[in-house]
């Protein structure tokens, strides 16, 4: 696709777009967000606005685009229209103020690198191509890690982590940038119990400090006691709002459709009319 | 003193001296730079730059015969190779990006047209020259024979700016190779770096050309780079073993080659560097197949040990020729099966950890460390001396 064309896509999904609406400025606001692979989008003109010191969760069937959004919002994936503001300022200007935790299966777990090599990645960003790694950079690796509960593992090869472990590794790296923004694509997808605990402590911990968190999440008995507001998407936006509004049984059914029964729903006991 | 000897210890005159430095800086680079697209996993596309060089060192020649100039000018036909195998790397990383084909039929397609209009190239040359020997043919394989002080002195250069390229470039490197997506969300432009990880092979490719030749160099980039995968667990200090190993082949292949004649270069280079992966693969203590075969039988014996004690304190039977085995020449049973004291004592001991662990599974709260139990980790490496007599204690309550 030439500049040109690619100009006009992005004027297209503009327009189809609603207008922003007025208020506090949002850790991340997303307008018209159209990704797509081949000639299918995997979201279409989504918006989204993600509240600042708040925990939000990503949720939605598999195929929804979930993840996509995420890295779309990241830049990571080309996007054919749509419009990222974080903190009020475009992307390029406020990377440094977002870290992202991807998922544990994207990354090659016998590369040569210890734990604390790759916490220490969260760091690059900071020191450039030539700045000299000082012992506050190493300390702040290091508290990363103390932070997740991995201190003791720093010097491990990261092949003989159990997945749990792995997880809290990208999360402390993530951690190391001392970001306001927290993205994180299914942190909790086949971590043990114990993980699972530890990282809704930091997160949480996170929260308290005044930072925002975007968690894509699946486990949907977990949303309400886990996130403060919600984003339910399939390929569009179907619903987004504090969970005790947003996370609705009539919500849930627009967005999974049949696939998720009456009676799973009616398990997760919530208000609204069936 | 035997030629070989002298070769290596830079006695055999100024000419092979010249030729086993700029050998070995070649090997330091070629090594260094390899090593990322090795952790890249895109090793091969170095193949298909190096074969795209060969239309590139052809139609210098011609120009510059045309130019009425010297068609042997290295600078020149380095020239001519490094822009022939700048456009087929283009042509990979193009069918990669913007058609179906995958990598792979990409590199084979670049390396195989390239290479085939090349020896074309080459043949017309022969025909047109009159007969007279361009020596081309040496890009092949590679050939020190001639070389002049120049031509040293560019690959010395040459290699030195790779090597520079190389640590400047590890960090964002480094984070491509191990995770895309999370380098682009830092605001690496990873095609960018993709593409001057390239150029730097491809730099390395075209100054290798004389030295080893455009059909081997792809083992002095690759090589080396997996052969000090069996020495280390971090990537950083990989470049540089990798370089190492890469500088040891060029100079030691390159004075073997210079202490016979007509051996050609290339070839001894990259099988020194063959004798050394060969040597890490089965020696290297880390991830060499010895040590972990020996760390596996070690392991094996802890654990026919484990179970013969804990059969002997239950007075079962012991079955396993392994366990057996290994109690007696212990001396902890006697040949007839009975457990000596000291076997006794051991099972005794056994059979203690076992109920204290029992004990620290239900009573402790830290599951991290109780999940330690394995029936093999001793209970002493993971509890203090004063949560163990507490775990006793209790064991003592349970039995009154």
């Amino acid at each position: 696709m030439t500049p040109a064309e690619l100009k006009l896509a992005a004027d297209g999904g503009r327009a189809v777009a609603p207008e922003a609406k007025p208020g506090p400025v949002a850790a991340m606001s997303l307008r018209g967000m159209t990704v797509s692979y081949g000639e299918k989008p995997a979201i279409f003109s989504v918006d989204a606005d993600f509240e600042q010191g708040a925990m939000t969760a990503i949720i939605g069937p598999n195929g929804a685009g979930k993840s996509t959004l995420l890295k779309a919002a990241l830049d990571i994936v080309p996007r054919v229209s749509g419009e990222v503001r974080v903190h009020g300022q475009p992307l390029e200007r406020a990377r440094g103020r977002m870290a992202y935790v991807p998922q544990r299966a994207s990354v090659d777990w016998d590369f040569p690198t210890r734990v604390i090599d790759v916490v220490m990645m969260g760091l690059y960003r900071e020191l450039g191509l030539l700045g000299r790694i000082r012992g506050h950079h190493r300390d702040a690796a290091q508290d990363a890690l103390d932070r997740v509960g991995m201190a003791d593992f720093a010097h491990r090869q990261i092949g003989q982590l159990s997945g749990g472990q792995q997880q809290r590794v990208f999360l402390a790296r993530a951690l190391a940038q001392a970001a306001d923004l927290y993205l994180l694509d299914e942190p909790f997808a086949g971590v043990d119990a114990a993980t699972e605990a530890a990282i809704i402590d930091v997160l949480k911990t996170l929260k308290t400090e005044g930072k925002s968190v975007v968690a894509v999440h699946h486990d949907l008995t977990t949303v309400q006691s886990y996130f403060d507001r919600v984003l339910l998407l399939n390929v569009r936006r179907i619903a987004e709002g504090p969970v005790r509004t947003a996370f609705t049984s009539d919500t849930l059914a627009a967005t999974y459709g049949g696939r998720l029964a009456a009676a799973q729903i009616e398990q997760l006991e919530l208000g609204g009319a069936v | 003193m035997t030629p070989l000897f002298q070769a290596l210890t830079l006695q055999l005159g100024y000419n092979a001296t010249l030729v086993a430095i700029g050998a070995m800086l070649l090997g330091v680079a070629a090594g260094a730079s390899g090593s990322f697209m090795v952790l890249r996993k895109r090793a091969l596309v170095s193949d298909a730059m190096a074969h795209a060089t060969l239309p590139g060192v052809g139609l210098a020649f011609i120009v510059m015969v045309a130019l009425g100039g010297d068609g042997r000018n290295l600078a020149g036909l380095l020239a001519g190779s490094a822009i022939s195998a700048g456009i087929g790397l283009l042509i990979v990383d193009w069918m990669t990006a913007r058609t179906r084909l995958g990598e792979d039929a990409a590199i084979g397609a670049v390396l195989s047209v390239f290479f085939g209009f090349g020896i074309v190239l080459l043949t017309v040359i022969q025909t047109m020259s009159g007969g007279r020997q361009a020596g081309l043919e040496s890009f092949l394989l590679g050939s020190t024979a001639g070389m002049l002080l120049a031509d040293a002195l560019t690959i010395a250069v040459g290699g030195a700016l790779s090597v520079a390229a190389v640590w400047i470039l590890r960090r964002p490197m480094t984070l491509v190779a191990f995770d895309e997506g999370y380098a682009r969300s830092l605001g690496v432009n990873v095609r960018l770096t993709d593409l001057m990880m390239m150029g730097l092979v491809l730099a390395v490719t075209v100054i290798g050309l004389k030295i080893v030749g455009l059909i081997l160099i792809v083992a002095l980039l690759i090589v080396p780079a997996v052969t000090a995968r069996f020495w280390t667990e971090r990537s950083a200090s990989l470049i540089w073993i990798s370089g190492a190993i890469g500088g040891l082949s060029g100079f030691a292949g390159s004075a073997m080659s210079a202490a016979y004649a007509d051996v050609p270069t290339g070839p001894v280079i990259v099988l020194f560097a063959a004798a050394l992966f060969v040597l890490s693969l089965l020696f290297a203590p880390l991830r060499g197949v010895v040590g972990a075969l020996i760390r596996h039988r070690r392991f094996q014996a802890r654990v026919h040990r484990r179970q013969g004690l804990l059969a002997l304190a239950r007075s079962e039977p012991i079955h396993d020729p392994v366990t057996l085995r290994l109690l007696r020449s212990e001396g902890l049973i006697r040949a007839d099966g009975v457990a000596t004291e000291a076997g006794q004592d051991a099972a005794a001991r056994a059979v203690r950890d076992e109920w204290r662990w029992e004990v620290a599974r239900t009573r402790h709260k830290d599951t991290a460390l109780t999940g330690r139990y394995d029936g093999l980790t001793p209970i002493e490496s993971v509890f203090t001396p004063d949560e163990i007599a507490g775990f006793d204690r209790l064991i003592a309550e349970g039995q009154t």
